[in-house]
């Protein structure tokens, strides 16, 4: 997968002021300008974003402010109308779909829980874990020790150790949210995106589940949407408000609900 | 080394092993009691079951290979029928290039068909199938090329789920016009027959039959394990997740475009190898086989047997197939509402098939035991 990590550094940096590619360089994750439209209806207007690397990163908003969207730009599935989306430094994401973005080191978790319902528990994380993507040496594949032990530690990270055997259709809603995140790990992603997380968990899981992150967030840099504000305030970190495609404020959480306009946007007025 | 390990997975299933033995049985009686028990003998096998047990064989490899696609990989191919008539069209250009002069019009190059249309040489692509190995790999590469041709464009745009069976019907529908037309050089509506020999030896010759039956006994068993194995392995887990969760396989870094391909080329490169089989002992290869019923026929053999069970689809087709050659017989006019309403049947009350009856029944079974055992232990305190 060599020719996935190759840089593509002509394109727009080429044009660009020395001084504004070595700021890009500065971090993770750059969006600079971003608006995408869908039928006329703008999803993401002019959205700016920068992650620096070992970063967690919050992101709030009501129904319909972007969130998923400037997700599905990230990853490749949605391709922006204009703006600048790199990854990295260099790597302009824009020209990259979502299988050549995953192998560079993005890691999507959806807001459904979304793992592999007829395979085990220990299959899920197998087929996640970093390495060969390609399908024709999967013909061949021998189990071995050393993939076994990344399998186990991930699922004692995630806490279904007891469960590796089980089919995955078989867990529980958060059991199933903590797999997908278990298989986020296993891919070894340099940036997480992990969208509502503790939707429909209990307050117990909830908790877990910001401890869980908080751990994940020492080695990796992650962007969590979501919209309970107890979790939010449980990860104590920076947060970003959007709303109608746009940053609406940013900074601590405090400083961001203290906003007047993030009170009128939440309360509807 | 490396493949000795890929096999044993496949093998490792029970059902797997037990259909492999019974085939191999199979294979071992049906020529047995049609040639060392006297006719008279209950246990005579008549000449005539033998091409056509050898034809419920070639469908189940058929309905095999529909099963990889169908069962592990959600595509529900509408279509697979026409790889199946692509093997047995470049089967049977060989047994037309055999005839040799011995045809009507005498001409040791043309087929009969060619000279009663007044072709005047034979046209390129009718080159080289004189030779049988040259024929035996176009029987593979020209289904695994058209699979590949099709599946590339339909899995790189994303098609899939009904649209996708809507195309594969559509491609098989139009290779069966193609076909019928006389100028395709095919033989037009009457496709290809009179053979006489294959690779030496009479066709209609009781041993020639029992040869072909043998052979595609072992081709079975041999598609089964590979296909077996193929699901066993890493690449069928992916398979089975790009079913289940296409979307999040994409996001983990595998391109299911490719994943799905491949299945895909293998499937049709089994059915067109159970297409070759098909006519030497049907004797006949006509553009009737490309006919989108056929295809859908298929589904209903994998349905009835069991979706995802690969054992199923072999027993199915087999089951389906010898109910239609009794049903022709007894009641002609009605079979094809007996088939309709097996599906129905089948669709509502055992979605999983035979093969999933019975593995409820066995469930069932070992429920019961447990609870039984449970009681006993309750009552021993």
């Amino acid at each position: 997968m060599n020719d996935v990590m190759e840089k593509t550094p002509a394109t727009a940096a080429g044009s660009q002021h020395p001084a504004q590619r070595e700021h890009k360089a500065k971090f993770l994750l750059y969006l600079s300008g971003v608006s995408v439209a869908f039928d006329g209806f703008k999803a993401i207007n002019n959205l700016s974003l920068f992650l620096e690397p070992g970063e967690m990163r919050a992101i709030i908003g009501p129904n319909g402010a972007g969130k998923t969207t400037m997700m599905d730009i990230i990853t490749g599935k949605t391709r922006p109308d204009e703006g600048e989306v790199f990854f990295d430094g260099d790597i302009d994401l824009t020209k990259h779909d979502e299988a050549d973005i995953a192998n560079m080191g993005i890691g999507r978790k959806f807001q459904k829980p979304t793992v592999f319902e007829t395979l085990s528990v220990e299959d899920n994380i197998l087929l996640a874990l970093a390495g060969q993507r390609r399908a024709l040496p999967a013909l061949f594949y021998r189990s071995n020790a050393a993939d076994m032990a990344k399998i186990g530690e991930i699922l004692d990270t995630v806490r279904l150790s007891d469960r590796r055997q089980d089919l995955a259709a078989n867990l529980s809603h958060g059991q199933k949210q903590w797999l997908e995140i278990g298989m986020l790990l296993a891919q070894k992603p340099k940036l997480l995106l992990v969208d509502e997380p503790v939707a429909g968990m209990t307050d117990s899981e909830t908790e877990e589940t910001a401890k869980l992150l908080r751990e994940i967030a020492r080695e990796q840099s992650v962007v969590v949407v979501e919209h309970d504000m107890h979790f939010v305030r449980e990860l104590g970190v920076k947060v970003t408000c959007l709303h109608e495609g746009s940053v609406l404020a940013e900074g601590s959480l405090d400083h961001v609900s203290s906003n007047q306009k993030v009170i009128d946007v939440y309360l509807g007025r | 080394m490396i493949f000795g390990h890929f096999l044993k997975q496949g093998l490792a299933s029970r059902y797997v092993q037990v259909a492999v033995l019974i085939l191999l049985a199979v294979a071992v009686m049906v020529p047995v009691l049609n040639l060392a028990v006297p006719p008279g003998n209950p246990f005579h096998l008549p000449d005539h079951w033998v091409p056509l047990l050898g034809k419920y064989l070639c469908y189940a490899m058929l309905a095999l290979a529909l099963d990889l696609v169908w069962g592990f990989c959600g595509i529900l191919s509408l279509g697979h029928a026409a790889f199946f008539a692509l093997g047995g069209y470049a089967m049977g250009m060989y047994l037309m290039r055999q005839i040799g002069s011995r045809g009507v019009y005498g001409n040791p190059v043309l087929p009969d068909f060619m000279v009663f249309l007044n072709y005047k040489e034979l046209p390129w692509f009718w080159y080289g199938f004189d030779n049988f190995w040259f024929a035996a790999l176009m029987v593979v590469a020209v289904p695994s090329l058209l699979a590949f041709v099709f599946g590339w464009l339909a899995f790189r745009s994303r098609v899939a789920g009904v649209y996708l069976s809507i195309i594969t019907q559509a491609m098989t529908y139009a290779l069966l016009l193609a076909f019928f037309r006389n100028d395709m050089g095919f033989g037009g509506n009457n496709g290809l027959t009179d053979f006489k020999e294959i690779i030496g030896f009479d066709v209609s010759a009781g041993s020639t039959r029992l040869g072909l039956f043998v052979a595609t006994a072992l081709f079975l068993i041999a598609s089964l394990v590979i296909i077996s194995s193929v699901v066993a392995s890493k690449y069928g887990k992916i398979l089975v997740a790009v079913r289940d969760a296409e979307p999040r396989t994409r996001f983990i870094g595998y391109r299911p475009e490719n994943v799905k391909l491949f299945a895909f080329v293998l499937s049709a490169a089994i059915a067109g190898i159970a297409g070759a089989l098909y006519v030497p002992q049907v004797g006949i290869i006509n553009p009737g086989e490309f006919a989108p019923a056929n295809s859908i026929e298929v589904v209903v053999w994998t349905a009835v047997g069991g979706r995802g069970t690969l054992v199923g689809p072999i027993l199915g087709a087999i089951l389906v197939n010898a109910g239609k050659s009794w049903f022709t017989g007894v009641l002609p006019e009605f079979w094809l509402f007996a088939l309709g309403g097996l599906f129905i049947f089948v669709t509502l009350f055992l979605p999983k098939g035979i093969l999933g009856l019975i593995g409820q029944v066995k469930a069932s079974a070992r429920a019961r035991r447990e609870k039984r055992a449970a009681e006993q232990q309750v009552l021993a305190e």
